[in-house]
């Protein structure tokens, strides 16, 4: 077996094993806040793995990500929202209740999540690569601006959640639970992620990042490909939202805000572009030097600008390209 | 001659104040080599181009196998059996030789929204690709990463994806460029072997390529045809030998 390869199951075997005993590891340590921050951690990861579906495989270099997020979010609050005022979610063309469950909160949530991507996809794929992180970035904005101007969902200051969504059998209330929940969430959409990349689907996604024009000449519809994953990539990001939302108790504006798609984009450039688990590393360091430094100093981003610079410079694929030994272009 | 697969009917395009394609019209039987060879700047690339789709001509059609293709999208085109093979090498640098020539056999197997099967391990798949890197004498490559390969090599295999998809109509925009004579030779002989099994439309600069393998040579002077014939008849017409002897000469 190659050694890189084996490097390779060795990272990813002892990260998996850390992060399934970390509750354990934190209540032995006496620090529980220890998962709240790995729970954030988990959902950033999910967040930034979808990102890197599109951008580090599909090419398509979106500065919209967040919106996808919040909306996500938003779901869950306004739902939330109406269930704590007791008011109907809506009364025209026939009534309708909100729900605190998860079931159907969360699969409403990921497919708004989804069918916005889409028509925000529908209309900037027309676009490529400037253009397209232009017009991403502008209908982020937009919708940013959308819930500021929510006033009954608390404009600018958000909603207060009462309690997070309520599962059958499982507490979501009880951080270790919702740790797992998180956790969970992050492995299945991982292993479907590795499914895709690898699938039919996945390698014209591929191609149309490495020559578009090659691959229609080959005979592939390449807009309605990139138009899927842009949308899968979406849901993935609507799911994230959903249990940011449920982590903190709170919502608003500020989780569509460009500076947060901004963030997704550095944590799937720090972590390793085009790799599943980059993104992963890359949201853990993110937020552990977020953690670490903001106790020494509120400028802690002057220590990550030149960190960044560093892994950007020396390691091709980010950290998991450093720590698996394939820092060059590979399959 | 056997019957028409491709038919242009006074194609024109112009970029700005160039004129590319001027009352452009070819009539190309099935089964035939038909050769496209000018000075540069004839507006060759640009035939091809509009015949795969990529542009659009500003008037006149295009027919292909009883059906007017003149707007239809590239990869429309391509499936309806239209395969291209480009002058800069574009093949899929970091996929495998094997895994590139498959990726062109998908595009002929349905529709690709299918999210769950590994695309490598698919035999419906693999099975043409190593039919085609056969026909074109790259089989004992077809683990190594287009990268690796040698100039020449690359040229094979952008020839293997074009005929991956089972085209009718093959359109080769220089296939020799860049190569040693060695290469050249290599390439003269893989595309004889294609002769007759389908059409082609060949742009080339080597001439004695050119002589050899073509049924017919349409000669271009600013995107205009000024005549088309036999390799013998081009040989000597007398307005060939002006357009080419005054280029070469000034």
């Amino acid at each position: 077996m190659n050694p890189a390869l084996s490097l390779r199951k060795f990272v990813l075997g002892t990260g998996l094993v850390v992060l399934l005993l970390l509750p354990i590891l934190a209540t032995v340590a006496g620090d529980p806040y220890l998962i709240t921050l790995f729970s954030r951690i988990l959902i950033y990861a999910l967040a930034a793995v979808s990102l890197d579906l599109i951008i580090g495989y599909g090419g398509m270099v979106s500065l919209g990500h967040a919106a996808f997020v919040g909306i996500g979010a938003y779901v869950v609050g306004i739902l939330a929202f109406h269930m704590q005022d007791g008011s109907a979610l809506a009364s025209w063309p026939f009534e309708l209740q909100s729900s605190n469950a998860v079931l159907v909160v969360w699969p409403a949530a990921i497919l708004i999540s989804a069918s916005m991507a889409a028509l925000i996809g529908a209309v900037s794929l027309r676009t490529r690569g400037m253009q397209f992180i232009m017009i991403t970035l502008a209908f982020a904005q937009m919708l940013f601006y959308l819930a500021v101007s929510l006033e009954v969902y608390g404009g600018d200051d958000g909603i207060s959640l009462w309690s997070r969504n309520e599962l059958p059998l499982i507490d979501l209330g009880d951080d270790r639970a919702f740790y797992y929940i998180c956790l969970i969430c992050l492995l299945i959409f991982l292993y479907l992620s590795d499914r895709l990349v690898f699938s039919r689907f996945g390698r014209v996604v591929r191609g149309a990042k490495v020559n578009e024009l090659r691959m229609q000449s080959l005979g592939f519809p390449t807009y309605r490909y990139k138009l899927v994953c842009f949308s899968i990539a979406g849901a993935g990001a609507g799911l994230a939202g959903v249990l940011m939302a449920n982590q903190s108790e709170f919502v608003s504006p500020s989780l569509l805000h460009w500076t947060h798609s901004g963030e997704l984009i550095v944590m799937v450039l720090l972590g390793g572009m085009g790799t599943l688990i980059g993104p992963v590393l890359g949201a853990a360091a993110m937020l552990l030097m977020e953690e670490v430094l903001s106790a020494y100093t509120e400028h802690w981003m002057v220590f990550l600008g030149p960190f960044l610079i560093f892994v950007v410079l020396f390691a091709k694929r980010g950290i998991y390209g450093w720590l698996s030994g394939t820092g060059v272009e590979s399959e | 001659m056997s019957e028409l697969l491709l038919e242009t009917v006074n194609l024109e395009k112009r970029f700005g104040a160039v004129q590319a394609s001027k009352n452009l019209s070819l009539r190309i039987a099935s089964g035939e080599v038909h050769a496209l060879i000018g000075p540069n700047g004839a507006g060759k690339t640009t035939v091809i181009k509009q015949l795969a789709g990529e542009i659009r001509p500003d008037s006149g059609a295009i027919r292909f196998d009883g059906r007017e293709i003149t707007y239809l999208p590239a990869d429309v085109r391509a499936r309806l059996g239209i395969a291209r093979s480009f002058q800069i090498t574009s093949v899929f640098q970091p996929l495998t030789v094997e895994e590139n020539v498959s990726l062109a056999v998908q595009a002929h197997k349905g529709h690709s929204f299918r999210f769950w099967r590994p695309a490598a391990q698919e035999p419906q798949l693999v099975l043409p690709a190593r039919w085609a890197l056969e026909r074109v004498g790259l089989e004992g490559r077809s683990r190594v990463p287009a990268a690796h390969l040698s100039h020449g090599e690359r040229r094979q295999l952008e020839v293997g994806m074009a005929l991956a998809g089972n085209p009718k109509l093959l359109l080769l925009d220089e296939p020799m460029a860049g190569m040693g004579p060695g290469g050249t030779v290599k390439m003269t002989e893989l595309i004889m072997g294609l002769k007759r099994s389908l059409t082609i439309v060949l742009v080339e600069h080597d001439m004695k390529a050119v002589f050899q393998l073509a049924d017919r040579i349409t000669v271009l002077v600013y995107g205009e045809p000024i005549a088309t014939g036999t390799p013998e008849q081009i040989r000597i017409n007398p307005d060939v030998r002006r357009a080419y002897l005054g280029d070469e000469q000034a």
